[in-house]
């Protein structure tokens, strides 16, 4: 089955990861006793465990080979299920009814946390959604994502500190500052770029933070803003459980239309005019495409998603300070986009999912928890680097006889 | 004589020291096929990068006069987007298709500068955008048609053959209804079967009334195609005609074609 070669070249790789992990594996110092413990059967145990592992992969790889081999072009090109799945109108309402089903049973099934969670995860994909926008369909890298989520936590904390203004009033206004804020980073940014435009994206994002952090009178500094009441409805008295279950139910509706509004978009003028501005930025203009009006609509919608997000977000925790808007959440919500593939909602949904929910689950590794996380994120990328669902163009039909 | 749609008058490109552009003129009349000819590096490309607004030229000026009206208009130091909203619409030397966008996406993206639906109209998909929408994949689908591509239609643009993108660029700038379609060495490249089909496409698109102005080497093309023929070297004009004057001008054979081919 498997050549000299091939085992040669296996061997020796292990032997290179006990190499590598020799000082992990092997070598413990005590302090205490102030000796060095040598467990060589550690690194056995890792030459052996590679071995085998590699060999198995190796083994998956040749089978594969071999089905892919068989397959016809025509099979080859035809897309991955989902993909077929959604194409059929029927069998896609089937599912997105499932799914409805099950999103609206969830809280009754499953506890509280378990609720809490899926807040939070519906809340990544809303904030996927909107960055998808900016960075999957208009292409500008924007690394400072988590600054409209600031602005939209903040408007909301303080406009009912200062003002009493409740969660339904400030809604579209966090969306709008926010927005607002989008147009504000988008005029400096017009000309840049890819790289360039990811480095002053990264910077803004820092300074709101930093504003946040360091104005005081402003914005409570690093303390924060805490009895930031819940959504309310229609002044009914709610109980804890309540709050978490409408919350839920509120931002199931709120993913729907979010859902609803980028699908439209994406196959509407402005959509067809962001693709073309990340496929081609010259071509883009010579067709007629106002870049400047182009980029800053892209950059303020995806903020508008952000800032309302950021609402939900202060209400949900009830307490917000500038802990929580850190570049990692930027990152974060940039992975959602990436993993789930550019520019694809369906995509963006599961990565939203996986990067979210998958933290909270693996929390039965416990120390090990972020290490399998990064494992993960890392292996995602080595074998499916176009994201998880690829985007599927609108294709359209003609009658024959035109 | 009628006013010429494109009339540039003594336009000059300075980049830094280099002179590229020296005093230019040319037009183009309504109806017409015009081609601009001259050796590599003489700055056709930028005299095309001048006119559609992608550089703003050191002096000189660029007046672009729709048919039936007696003013023209000033192009010069005007963004692409809105040189293309007045009428010029380019193809490009190295083919620059949206390539992760279907065929007819592409298309359609060209009239783009002729609708106005917008964030509303999207997301509401009123009626006015609905009929929009479907003016503009009627016609591009007929653009696809006319330009042999209708097959492709939902294909990825990256997936054509490279004529067929050439094609395709040439039905993307149509999309915008141009007054005047400006082709940057649209055969570079092909081969002959292709630059063939290319020379009918063209004839075939002119023969509807379109102004034509095209950059190109391939001199059989240019000497079939054109009304008329400029002919520049280091950023100047050194001769202009129709095809028969410029075959035997010997400025032009000298610079262009090279001295040997005096014989």
């Amino acid at each position: 089955m498997f050549s000299l070669k091939e085992i040669r070249k296996t061997a020796l790789i292990s032997l290179w990861f006990v190499f590598l992990t020799f000082p992990i594996m092997v070598i413990k110092v005590d302090p205490i006793e102030r000796i060095v413990r040598w467990r060589w059967d550690n690194a056995l145990y890792v030459g052996l465990g590679i071995f085998f592992l590699r060999l198995f992969i190796e083994f998956l790889k040749e089978k594969n080979s071999i089905r892919q081999a068989a397959k016809t072009t025509e099979e080859k090109e035809s897309l991955s299920k989902i993909h077929i799945i959604i194409a059929n109108p029927k069998q896609r309402n089937i599912l997105v009814g499932v799914l409805l089903c099950a999103a609206s049973v969830f809280p009754f099934i499953f506890d509280t946390y378990q609720t809490n969670i899926m807040i939070t995860a519906l809340m990544y994909v809303v904030l996927g959604l909107g960055l998808n926008i900016v960075v999957g369909m208009a292409g500008l890298l924007d690394l400072g994502f988590v600054a409209f989520y600031a602005v939209g936590a903040y408007s909301y904390a303080l406009l009912n500190y200062h003002f009493g203004l409740g969660f339904w009033a400030v809604l579209p206004i966090g969306g709008g500052l926010a927005a607002m804020a989008g147009i504000l980073l988008g005029f400096p940014v017009l000309r840049l770029r890819g790289d360039y435009l990811a480095i002053v994206t990264l910077g803004f994002g820092e300074i709101i933070r930093l504003v946040l952090e360091n104005w005081n009178e402003f914005s409570m500094g690093p303390s924060g803003i805490s009895n930031i009441p819940r959504p309310g409805l229609f002044g009914l008295e709610m109980s804890l459980n309540g709050s978490i279950l409408y919350l839920y139910y509120m931002m199931i509706l709120f993913m729907i239309f979010t859902i609803f509004v980028v699908n439209r978009l994406q196959d509407s003028r402005l959509g067809r005019a962001w693709i073309a501005l990340r496929e081609d930025e010259i071509a883009c203009q010579a067709m007629g495409i106002d870049k400047r009006k182009t980029k800053l609509v892209a950059f303020s919608l995806g903020a508008f998603w952000a800032g309302i997000v950021g609402v939900i977000f202060a209400a949900k925790t009830t307490f917000i300070n500038p802990a929580s808007f850190t570049f990692l959440e930027s990152a974060i919500i940039l992975s959602i986009v990436v993993l789930g593939g550019m520019g694809s909602i369906v995509g963006v949904i599961i990565g939203a999912f996986i990067l979210i929910l998958l933290p909270e689950y693996l929390r039965a590794f416990s120390e090990y928890r972020m290490l399998a996380f990064g494992a993960i994120l890392v292996a995602m990328m080595v074998f499916r680097p176009q994201g998880l669902f690829s985007t599927i163009r609108r294709t359209y039909t003609f009658e024959k006889d035109k | 004589m009628t006013t010429p749609i494109l009339k540039v008058t003594g336009l000059t490109m300075d980049f830094g020291g280099i002179r590229a552009l020296n005093q230019l003129d040319l037009d183009v009349c309504a109806g017409e096929i015009v081609a601009l000819i001259g050796p590599n590096g003489a700055g056709k490309t930028t005299f095309f990068n001048c006119v559609t607004g992608i550089y703003t030229p050191t002096k000189g000026d660029v007046i672009l006069t729709p048919p039936g009206s007696s003013k023209g208009i000033s192009l010069k130091g005007m963004k692409p987007n809105i040189v293309t909203q007045k009428g010029l619409a380019r193809t490009f030397q190295n083919i620059r298709l949206f390539s992760k966008m279907t065929v007819l996406e592409n298309v359609m993206i060209g009239r783009h500068c002729r609708t106005k639906a917008f964030i509303l109209g999207a997301i509401l998909r009123t009626k006015a955008t609905r009929r929009e929408e479907r003016e503009i994949l009627e016609m591009s689908y007929g653009l696809l048609e006319k330009v042999g591509l209708a097959d492709f239609a939902n294909e990825f643009a990256e997936n054509l053959s490279y004529g067929a993108q050439r094609r395709l660029e040439i039905a993307r700038a149509l999309a915008t209804e141009p007054l005047l379609l400006l082709l940057d060495e649209p055969a570079a490249g092909m081969n002959p079967q292709e630059t063939l089909e290319l020379d009918d496409l063209i004839k075939k698109i002119a023969s509807e009334g379109q102004s034509i102005l095209l950059i190109e080497h391939d001199m059989k093309l240019v000497m079939s195609l054109s009304d008329r023929i400029f002919v520049m070297d280091y950023g100047k004009k050194i001769a202009q005609g129709v095809p028969a004057e410029i075959r035997a001008n010997p400025q032009v054979i000298k610079a262009y074609l090279g001295e040997e081919v005096d014989a």
